[in-house]
């Protein structure tokens, strides 16, 4: 069939360079997207990156200050601190996607409910969110961690739910402002049914806000996840964590300042990278704000 | 006689808003023959859409619909979700006034018309891909092999257009309803999509029911006119008998308001004085009262009824004539 060769370059993919070059104009996000994939693959691959295994104590340098066998310093037990922030970011990573994941997974089919079929169900949604929204994002995921046990699974799903009402808000809206538009109802009035509507005309719609906004959640799981396993709700020692190396450097802040620091360091950077990344992202795909 | 396709009757549509109820549409009857051309005139507000809409149960549940809409003798007012949602798009579909807003952006074309094969026939995917085409070829979009894979930002206002009728057509309705059809579009286009319902009323048989307030458009392609005022019918003829003796002053005031070449050169078009009345209560009189010539005592303190003045020539007026 000819129809089938006749296929120039696709559409798609045009569309894909152009976004990509868009993307590079922005060195910012470039940069960021340069640690999150640094992040991540220190995360993945810390068996393989990390000098010393995250447990190993070096009793002959505690809490020593930087030098070639240490690049980072020793902590009180001796233990390599740039390992263990290597081996803490699979605790930062894990629970910064798996709770955004779940928080997607809960809150984007909940929001499409509420914004497309409306009626009483909507109402109840909404006002359940404005209440839950009413409640700082930390002090929810600490709440829902102290009911569920501390451990790295329970504080994932603290911060996973915790990050619903907002995402609800947003899904809601977006289904609310598609469900109007004219290629909707045209689809209605040529006999499509829900499902269709749904999901050929409202989600891919909405994508790039979810893909957004996703970005800009999962920073804020990487620092809930820190606040938690400091508090004691999240990882436990010895398995390192950001949060866990911050909570015990709290006891030598007078001696050794900077084990307090490096931890420190790699939340804000990496919490900082995701969130300029995901403000790219935002540039890249709203074709409004292209100048 | 042929037996009808349509049949709306006493067909009223209340609306109800936080100021109280809005008489869309009041006791409006329709008869729609297989393959004919309906034109639907008047203007902004008058009712035209809603009354289209209501044909298929596309009004929001704030519309409260009373009357008949039977489709080949089976009545569509009241019938179920899932039975509606079969005719729409098979039986009766619709082309919209936006064809610039009226495709998702983030499909291809062929996509979205392949949507609508596959809701209501049953094809394997090498077919719906080769029916697609056909349609492509059918609205004439050039090239249709390549047009297939594009987004719609990547068409005219007129091929995009061309893309909604061939979505309209996919599954060879028996009326395409066509509300505002060319209303966005650049005359020249314009021209072209009549061409095009001309062309595929000729070869299709499909029944049109065109919704428009341009009365150029009407004179093109309708066999039949209906004028709608304020949410009633006004007149209806067939288009000669209509453009050569109107009857209603709404109707004459309508046909003084269009440009024509070659008409009386004292520089300036007819306009009809006054305002649409509101449609929040329905007087109890005649409508168009306070913005004709004729209205007299009689106007102001009944409703006309429709009335006969030729075999298929009705009128609400009091003083109907071509005066």
């Amino acid at each position: 069939m000819s129809y089938v060769e006749a296929t120039p370059l696709g559409a798609r993919a045009r569309r894909r360079r152009i976004l990509g070059r868009r993307f590079l104009r922005r060195p910012a996000a470039v940069v960021s997207l340069g640690i999150v994939v640094g992040a991540i693959g220190a995360a993945v691959l810390a068996r393989w990156v990390a000098p010393y295994a995250p447990g190993e104590t070096d009793f002959d340098a505690i809490l020593a200050s930087p030098s070639r066998e240490h690049l980072l310093g020793t902590d009180e037990l001796g233990r390599d601190t740039l390992s263990r922030i290597i081996w803490g970011a699979r605790a930062s990573i894990q629970a910064g996607f798996f709770a955004t994941m779940l928080a997607m997974a809960l809150a984007v089919p909940i929001g499409l409910i509420a914004g497309y079929y409306r009626g009483w169900l909507d109402t109840v949604i909404a006002r359940v969110t404005d209440v839950l929204l009413a409640f700082p994002f930390l002090i929810l995921a600490v709440g829902l961690a102290a009911i569920l046990g501390p451990s790295l699974l329970n504080a994932t799903l603290a911060l996973g739910i915790a990050a619903v009402p907002p995402l609800v808000r947003i899904a809601r809206g977006e289904a609310l402002a598609l469900r109007e538009e004219d290629y909707v109802r045209a689809a209605v009035a040529n006999g499509a049914n829900d499902a269709v509507i749904i999901g050929r005309h409202i989600v891919p719609n909405m994508a790039s806000t979810l893909l957004v906004q996703a970005t800009l959640t999962i920073p804020a799981a990487i620092i809930g996840e820190a606040v938690l396993s400091f508090l004691g709700l999240g990882v436990q020692p010895p398995t390192p964590s950001w949060g866990v190396m911050l909570n015990a450097a709290q006891s030598y802040l007078g001696e050794a300042p900077s084990l307090a620091v490096y931890p420190g360091l790699a939340i804000v950077i990496v919490a900082l990278a995701f969130n300029l990344l995901g403000d790219g992202l935002r540039d890249v795909l709203d074709p409004k704000t292209e100048r | 006689m042929t037996e009808l396709l349509l049949e709306v009757q006493d067909l009223s549509v209340r609306f109800k808003t936080d100021d109280g109820a809005v008489h869309a549409v009041d006791r409006m009857s329709l008869a729609l023959l297989p393959s004919e051309v309906l034109g639907i005139v008047g203007e902004s507000g008058c009712g035209k859409s809603v009354t289209a809409l209501s044909i298929v149960g596309l009004l929001p549940s704030t519309a409260k619909v009373t009357g008949s809409v039977r489709f080949e003798g089976a009545e569509l007012l009241g019938a179920s979700r899932s039975r509606l949602r079969k005719i729409r798009g098979r039986k009766i579909s619709f082309v919209f006034q936006e064809p610039m807003t009226s495709l998702n952006p983030v499909l291809r074309i062929g996509n979205q018309i392949e949507e609508v094969v596959r809701e209501h026939m049953d094809l394997s995917r090498h077919a719906v891909r080769g029916r697609v085409l056909e349609l492509l070829d059918l609205v004439h979009i050039p090239d249709p092999g390549r047009r297939i894979d594009e987004y719609p930002h990547q068409l005219s206002g007129g091929m995009r257009q061309r893309v909604m009728i061939a979505m309209a057509l996919a599954c060879d309705p028996k009326i395409l309803i066509a509300d505002e059809p060319t209303t966005a579009l650049d005359v020249t286009i314009q021209a072209g999509i009549l061409d095009l319902l001309r062309e595929l009323r000729e070869r299709l048989g499909t029944a049109i029911i065109l919704i428009t307030h341009n009365l150029g458009v009407v004179a093109d392609l309708a066999d039949r006119v209906v004028v709608m005022y304020a949410g009633r019918k006004a007149e209806e003829a067939p288009v000669g008998e209509l453009f050569a003796h109107p009857q209603h002053p709404y109707t004459i005031g309508l046909l003084g308001a269009v440009p024509r070449p070659g008409a009386a050169r004292n520089g300036r078009l007819q306009e009809i004085p006054g305002r649409v009345p509101s449609l929040a209560q329905l007087p109890g009189h005649c409508a168009f009262a306070d913005r004709c010539p004729r209205a007299d005592e009689r106007s102001w303190s009944e409703v006309p009824q429709l009335r006969r003045v030729s075999p298929d020539h009705t009128v609400a007026c009091f003083h109907p004539g071509e005066g």
